[in-house]
């Protein structure tokens, strides 16, 4: 996708470049040939469904796992070779980890914070996590959304110029689900560049500026969620009662036309406005009225079924 | 190495009571009960004129390393695998080793610190003699401790899971107090016994501990025996050892 680029290291803007990532496990590709490029204060999205390779790229950018193949490159850094100067610029929450069962919130905090060369304070950082409570809870008896959210404290408390959230919602309750939003909302307002694994559509739509959905160790789209969710076949969905049965030749002549269905004398067509206009004009010529009348754009959730519908079948 | 790391893991290990008694206070304990026998009080010929309680003071010794660095060090290094916590760690400037070298330094330290109680308690209780080549005992004592961790790295290694871990320990851990002489002192064996004992990691500080507490110098044999299962131990576990 991108011919000319220079040969150097990161563009200016740049902070993760990752070129044709390739990682095989037992002779199975489960990343083959990703690439993308995440600017400097984007929010950027991994989509895709379980095992499409997500994690596995996210760690290769973390420096946990080394590629087979391609290029990864965090801040114009190797991330495996150059571990530590990217673990300094780099704050990471993985979807599976725990720490000592007996470490207390507020030992984990010191002892995190103590990593990095200028941490944040992690008062504040707990205080806004909902954590202050539980400073002298041990890990153990914490629950569920209370780890997920001392993960998501850890990840920053080094003050990093990147965090990676791998699953950054699963766990918490609507409330702290819609919290945790803003934090990342601001986290990316003083600068931060967010690259977020999420299966959750509702978040990759509200939270992120482009979007790649990766299926089968590929991309297979990389967008704005608006543009992923207009490309889409079927982005628009008409439904209505006619008051005289239709042709069916007549409703497979609309234009740019996804699908047809018929239900207890119902009509449900998806395509796009074209065929939202096609349908009204088609109604008024043989004078047929529609009864509850619905157009209903798609959401990310029909774009994403739609991207990775082969892999589903 | 971290310092922050090792001082969470100092504090985290006197948060486990389980491992504070068996390594810490049981070796003493043992020793006290063995001494509270009136005719292991008593010299005995059997013993080259030695007192049973005497006798028993390095098996006391041995036994806090071989529950420190056989059976507890691996059940803890192999949670954190398997709970993913040095995972979590390898995605800070601070490598998971950190985390491996603060374990066997407090592992380490606390047998250390469990000899040191085990040898009080038998000069004030049972007036024991202290070791009478101390360079040497202190040495001895060393390579012990080195070799017990060595061979808990070995374990830590080849366990997927700390259930695994806790069976491969329990497994190592008769047979190696059975060398270190918990059963019968090393010095009671019949000679053929003794020699193949003697090729042993603990067997071979047993002898170790044995000769310097009588006042020579560890025997070189016994120091190589120990030499050579701490290299190849800790080749065998730096070779095998998983971060996940």
């Amino acid at each position: 996708m991108c011919g000319g680029r220079p040969g150097g290291d990161a563009g200016a803007m740049s902070v993760i470049e990752v070129t044709d990532l390739r990682k095989t496990y037992d002779g199975r590709a489960v990343v083959d040939g990703v690439s993308f490029t995440v600017e400097e204060g984007e929010i950027f999205g991994i989509l895709g469904p379980n095992g499409a390779g997500k994690t596995t790229t996210v760690e290769c950018v973390e420096g946990l796992r080394a590629p087979d193949a391609g290029r990864v490159r965090v801040a114009g850094l190797d991330p495996v070779a150059d571990h530590a100067k990217v673990a300094r610029v780099l704050g990471a929450q993985l979807q599976q980890s725990e720490l000592q069962p007996k470490l207390t919130v507020r030992e984990a905090l010191e002892l995190y914070a103590s990593f990095h060369p200028r941490p944040l304070d992690w008062a504040p950082l707990a205080e806004r996590l909902g954590l202050t409570s539980k400073l002298t809870t041990r890990f153990a008896r914490l629950s569920g959304g209370q780890k997920q959210r001392l993960f998501i404290a850890l990840a920053l408390i080094g003050d990093p110029r990147i965090v990676v959230l791998d699953e950054l919602t699963t766990g918490l309750d609507p409330r702290a689900r819609r919290d945790t939003w803003e934090l990342i909302e601001d986290v990316r307002a003083g600068g931060v560049t967010v690259l977020l694994v999420t299966h959750f559509m509702e978040e990759a739509q509200r939270l992120c500026d482009r979007i790649a959905v990766i299926d089968r160790g590929r991309v297979a789209a990389l967008d704005t969620p608006a543009d992923l969710i207009r490309r889409s076949a079927g982005a628009t969905v008409i439904s209505f009662t006619p008051s005289v049965p239709l042709d069916d030749r007549d409703l497979g002549a609309l234009p740019e036309l996804a699908s047809v269905e018929h239900k207890e004398g119902r009509v449900t067509l998806a395509g796009t406005d074209a065929t939202v206009n096609a349908v009204i004009t088609l109604l008024a010529r043989h004078r047929v009225t529609a009864h509850q009348l619905r157009v209903v754009d798609a959401t990310l959730d029909d774009a994403f079924l739609d991207l990775t519908k082969e892999t589903a079948s | 190495m971290s310092t922050a790391v090792l001082r969470t893991e100092l504090r985290l290990f006197r948060r486990e009571p389980g491992a504070l008694f068996w390594i810490l206070l049981f070796p003493s304990l043992l020793l006290v009960i063995l001494g509270s026998v009136p005719s292991f009080r008593q010299p005995s010929d059997g013993l080259g004129g030695l007192r049973t309680v005497d006798v028993y003071v390095p098996v006391a010794v041995l036994l806090g390393m071989i529950v420190g660095g056989l059976q507890s060090m691996p059940q803890t290094l192999t949670g954190y695998r398997e709970r993913g916590i040095l995972r979590r760690m390898a995605v800070t400037p601070v490598r998971p080793s950190a985390l491996l070298s603060a374990q066997m330094l407090v592992y380490g330290a606390a047998s250390l610190a469990s000899a040191v109680l085990v040898l009080a308690v038998g000069r004030l209780g049972f007036d024991v003699r202290l070791p009478e080549q101390p360079v040497g005992y202190a040495l001895a004592l060393l390579a012990a401790v080195l070799v017990a961790l060595a061979l808990g790295s070995v374990v830590s290694a080849l366990s997927r899971t700390t259930k695994i871990a806790g069976a491969i320990g329990s497994a190592v851990f008769f047979p190696s107090m059975f060398c270190a002489g918990v059963w019968a002192p090393v010095r009671t064996m019949p000679d053929t016994l003794a020699r193949i004992v003697g090729c042993t990691p603990f067997g071979a500080a047993a002898q170790a501990l044995d000769q310097a507490a009588a006042g020579h110098w560890p025997g070189w044999s016994h120091l190589g025996v120990l030499a050579m299962w701490i290299v190849l131990l800790t080749g065998a576990a730096s070779r095998w050892f998983r971060w996940e």
